[in-house]
C-alpha cells in the first residue's frame, strides 16, 4: 500500500519535473528539472524493483547504512571541494588560468560559489549528517526514527540539493546572497528535506533509552534547528516565473544586507561552530578513551554559545548603511563570545588530561587536537576582526579569507578528517585503518597547508588594507586598487600551494579509507560477543 | 503587532527572561548531587557502541558499561 503511494508520488514528480523543463525560461532551470526528473525515475524503479522484497527493519541494530553512504559522500565531495579551491586559488594568482573558451562557465566568478558551497554544505553538510545519525544512535542507544526510509530521504535528498546547487551556479542560477546562492525551488527542497533531517534527529531522541540527552545531541539539534530558521528567512522570495529560476527578495536594502549577514555569520556559527561541536563533545572522548573533561562545563558551554551566537551578524556590515547601534551591538556580542568559544577549546583539549602521551602515538587524536586548536585561534581572531578598528584595516582584505580557512581548514577540516578516520574501520567492520602512516602524512600536510595559507593571507590582507589607506602628503591615495592586486601576487601563489599540500591530504585520506576497506581483515562481529543471550 | 511595540518588548522583558534563564542554567548545573548524574552523563559514549539498548536492559543501562 505505502509503496503503491511512493511510486504514484515519483511517477507524478518525474511527470511535473519533465513538463517544468519543457517550459523552461532559462538553461539552469532546465538543467535543474532533468536533475528531478532523473532522480525521480531512479528512485521510482528502486521502489519499483525492491517491492515486497525488502527486509524488516531490526530494531535491535543501528541503521549504519546511510552513515556508511554519508561517510563515502564526506570523503568524495571533500576531495571535489579541495580540488575547486585550488584551481580558483591559482585562478587569482594567474587570471590567464580563467579560459576564455570557458568563460561565463568556468571563470573565478562561477567557481567561487560552486567551492564554498562544495566545502560547507557537500563535504561539511555530509559529515554533519552522517556523524549526527552515528551519535544520535550511539548515545540514545536507540536505532534511528522513521526506518530505513527517512534516513535515506535524508542523505539522497541531500545530495540531490548539493547537484542541483552546483550545477544551477555554472549555468547562472543564483541569489547572489553569499552562502545562499541557491534559487528559490532548490531553497524549497532543502526545506523540505531538512524538516525530514529533523523529524529523524528528534525522533531518535525521543525514543532513547539513556535517560539524559548527550551533550553532543543538543549541539547537533541546536544546529538542525537553527539553520532551519535562518534558510527560510534570508530566503523569503518570490520566484519571476515558475518555469523560470529567477526571483525576488523580499526584504530589500540594509534590511536585506542585515538578514543575509545574520544568516551568514550564524551559518558559521550553527552549521559550522554549533554541529562540528557536536561531533567533538562524541569523537574526542571516544578517541581519547576519556569522558569529556568537564560535563558542567559542556553544558554552560551549550547555553552561553546558542544565546550569544545569534547576535553576531552585524560584524559584517561595519561602516555600511547599517545603523551604528547594531554594528556595536554586532562587535559586542562577538567579544563576549570569544568566552564560550574558549570555555568550549578547553574542555575539548583538556579531554587528553592524563592521555597525553597518545598524541605522539596517535595521529588520529592529533588530527583532534589541532582541530581544537584551530577552533581556539580562530575564534580568538574573529572576535578581535569584529572590533570596529581591527575591521576598517581587515574588511574586504584577504585576512578575512585566512581568517575563514583558519577555521574552515584548521577545525572543520580536521575534526571531520578525524571522524571518518575513527568510523570507517568501525563502520566496515575492520581491523584498523590501512595505514596510519598515512594519517600522519595526511596530518603535516594539512598542517603545512593550513600554515601557508593563513600565514600568506595575513600578510596579504594586512598589506592590502595598508595600501588601501595610504595618503600622500596632499591627501591623495597612493596606491589604484590594482597596484595591491599586484603586490599580493607572491602570497596568492603561496596560499595556492598550501592548498595544494591540503588537497594531497585529502586525496591520501581518500586512498587510506578506500583501502581500508578493500586490505584490512573483517573484524568478525565483535557485538555478538558483548551481548549476553536473553 | 508592530515594529516598535516588538522591539521594546525584545530589549526588554525577554532581554530580562533570556539572562534570568542562563543564569538559571549555570545555577541549575552546579545544584548539589549534579557531579555524581554529569559523570552517569558523560559515560554515554562508551555504552552502547554496537547495538541499541533492548527494552528490558532499558533500566539497568546506568550500570553496564563495555
Amino acid at each position: 500500500m505505502w509503496d503503491y503511494i511512493k511510486l504514484i508520488a515519483l511517477g507524478l514528480v518525474a511527470v511535473l519535473a519533465a513538463i517544468a523543463a519543457g517550459y523552461a525560461r532559462d538553461l539552469a532551470y532546465q538543467v535543474n528539472a532533468v536533475e528531478v526528473m532523473l532522480a525521480a525515475v531512479i528512485a521510482f524503479i528502486w521502489v519499483l524493483r525492491t517491492m515486497g522484497s525488502r527486509q524488516p527493519v531490526a530494531q535491535n541494530e543501528y541503521f549504519d547504512g546511510v552513515v556508511r553512504a554519508g561517510v563515502i559522500a564526506t570523503t568524495f565531495w571533500g576531495v571535489v571541494g579541495f580540488l575547486v579551491a585550488v584551481i580558483i586559488a591559482f585562478q587569482l594568482a594567474y587570471p590567464a588560468l580563467n579560459f576564455e573558451w570557458a568563460q561565463g562557465y568556468l571563470n573565478f566568478g562561477k567557481l567561487r560559489p560552486l567551492h564554498t558551497s562544495a566545502v560547507i554544505f557537500a563535504f561539511g553538510g555530509n559529515a554533519l549528517i552522517a556523524s549526527s545519525f552515528y551519535v544520535v544512535q550511539r548515545t540514545s542507544a536507540a536505532r534511528l526514527f522513521g526506518g530505513n526510509s527517512l534516513g535515506w530521504f535524508v542523505f539522497w535528498g541531500y545530495n540531490l540539493f548539493i547537484v542541483l546547487a552546483a550545477t544551477g551556479y555554472i549555468l547562472g542560477a543564483t541569489q547572489s546572497k553569499e552562502y545562499a546562492e541557491p534559487e528559490w525551488y532548490v531553497d524549497i527542497w532543502l526545506t523540505i528535506v531538512w524538516v525530514a533531517y529533523l523529524l529523524a534527529f528528534l525522533g531518535t531522541i525521543f525514543k532513547r533509552k539513556e535517560p539524559h540527552i548527550y551533550v553532543a545531541n543538543w549541539f547537533y539539534l541546536s544546529f538542525i534547528v537553527t539553520i532551519a530558521m535562518l534558510h527560510i528567512v534570508n530566503n523569503l522570495s518570490i520566484p519571476v516565473s515558475f518555469f523560470g529560476s529567477k526571483s525576488v527578495q523580499v526584504f530589500s536594502g540594509v534590511q536585506d544586507a542585515m538578514t543575509q549577514w545574520w544568516y551568514g555569520h550564524n551559518a558559521v556559527g550553527f552549521f559550522l561552530t554549533a554541529g562540528f561541536l557536536g561531533m567533538m563533545y562524541y569523537f574526542v572522548p571516544k578517541q581519547a578513551e576519556r569522558p569529556v573533561y568537564s560535563y558542567k562545563l559542556s553544558i554552560v558551554h551549550f547555553w552561553a554559545l546558542i544565546f550569544l551566537y545569534i547576535w553576531a551578524g552585524p560584524h559584517h556590515l561595519h561602516y555600511t548603511a547599517l545603523p551604528d547601534w547594531a554594528s556595536t551591538l554586532g562587535m559586542t556580542f562577538s567579544v563576549i563570545l570569544w568566552m564560550p568559544s574558549w570555555g568550549g577549546m578547553i574542555n575539548g583539549l583538556m579531554t587528553l588530561s592524563g592521555a597525553w602521551d597518545k598524541l605522539r602515538t596517535d595521529p588520529i587524536i592529533r588530527m583532534m587536537v589541532v582541530s581544537v586548536g584551530f577552533y581556539g585561534m580562530s575564534t580568538f581572531e574573529g572576535p578581535m576582526m569584529s572590533i570596529k578598528a581591527v575591521n576598517s584595516l581587515s574588511h574586504y582584505t584577504d585576512w578575512t579569507i585566512g581568517h575563514v580557512h583558519s577555521g574552515a581548514l584548521g577545525w572543520n577540516g580536521m575534526i571531520t578528517f578525524g571522524m571518518l578516520y575513527f568510523l570507517v574501520p568501525r563502520l566496515w567492520a575492520r581491523e584498523g585503518l590501512y595505514s596510519l602512516k598515512l594519517v600522519s602524512w595526511h596530518f603535516w600536510l594539512s598542517t603545512i597547508g593550513i600554515v601557508l595559507y593563513a600565514a600568506s593571507m595575513w600578510v596579504a590582507g594586512i598589506m592590502q588594507g595598508l595600501m588601501w589607506r595610504e595618503v600622500d602628503s596632499q591627501g591623495f591615495l597612493v596606491n589604484a586598487f590594482a597596484d595591491t592586486v599586484a603586490a599580493m601576487h607572491p602570497m596568492f601563489v603561496v596560499r595556492g600551494l598550501g592548498g595544494v599540500l591540503y588537497l594531497t591530504g585529502g586525496i591520501i585520506m581518500a586512498y587510506n579509507l578506500w583501502m581500508t576497506v578493500a586490505r584490512q581483515p573483517r573484524v568478525e562481529s565483535r557485538s555478538v560477543a558483548a551481548v549476553p543471550a536473553e | 503587532m508592530d515594529y516598535h511595540i516588538f522591539r521594546e518588548f525584545a530589549d526588554s522583558w525577554f532581554l530580562i527572561f533570556m539572562f534570568v534563564f542562563f543564569l538559571a542554567v549555570v545555577a541549575w548545573v552546579f545544584r548539589p548531587g549534579s557531579r555524581k548524574t554529569y559523570e552517569d552523563t558523560s559515560e554515554i559514549p562508551f555504552r552502547h557502541e554496537d547495538k541499541p539498548a533492548n527494552a528490558s536492559e532499558a533500566g539497568e543501562s546506568r550500570s553496564s558499561k563495555d
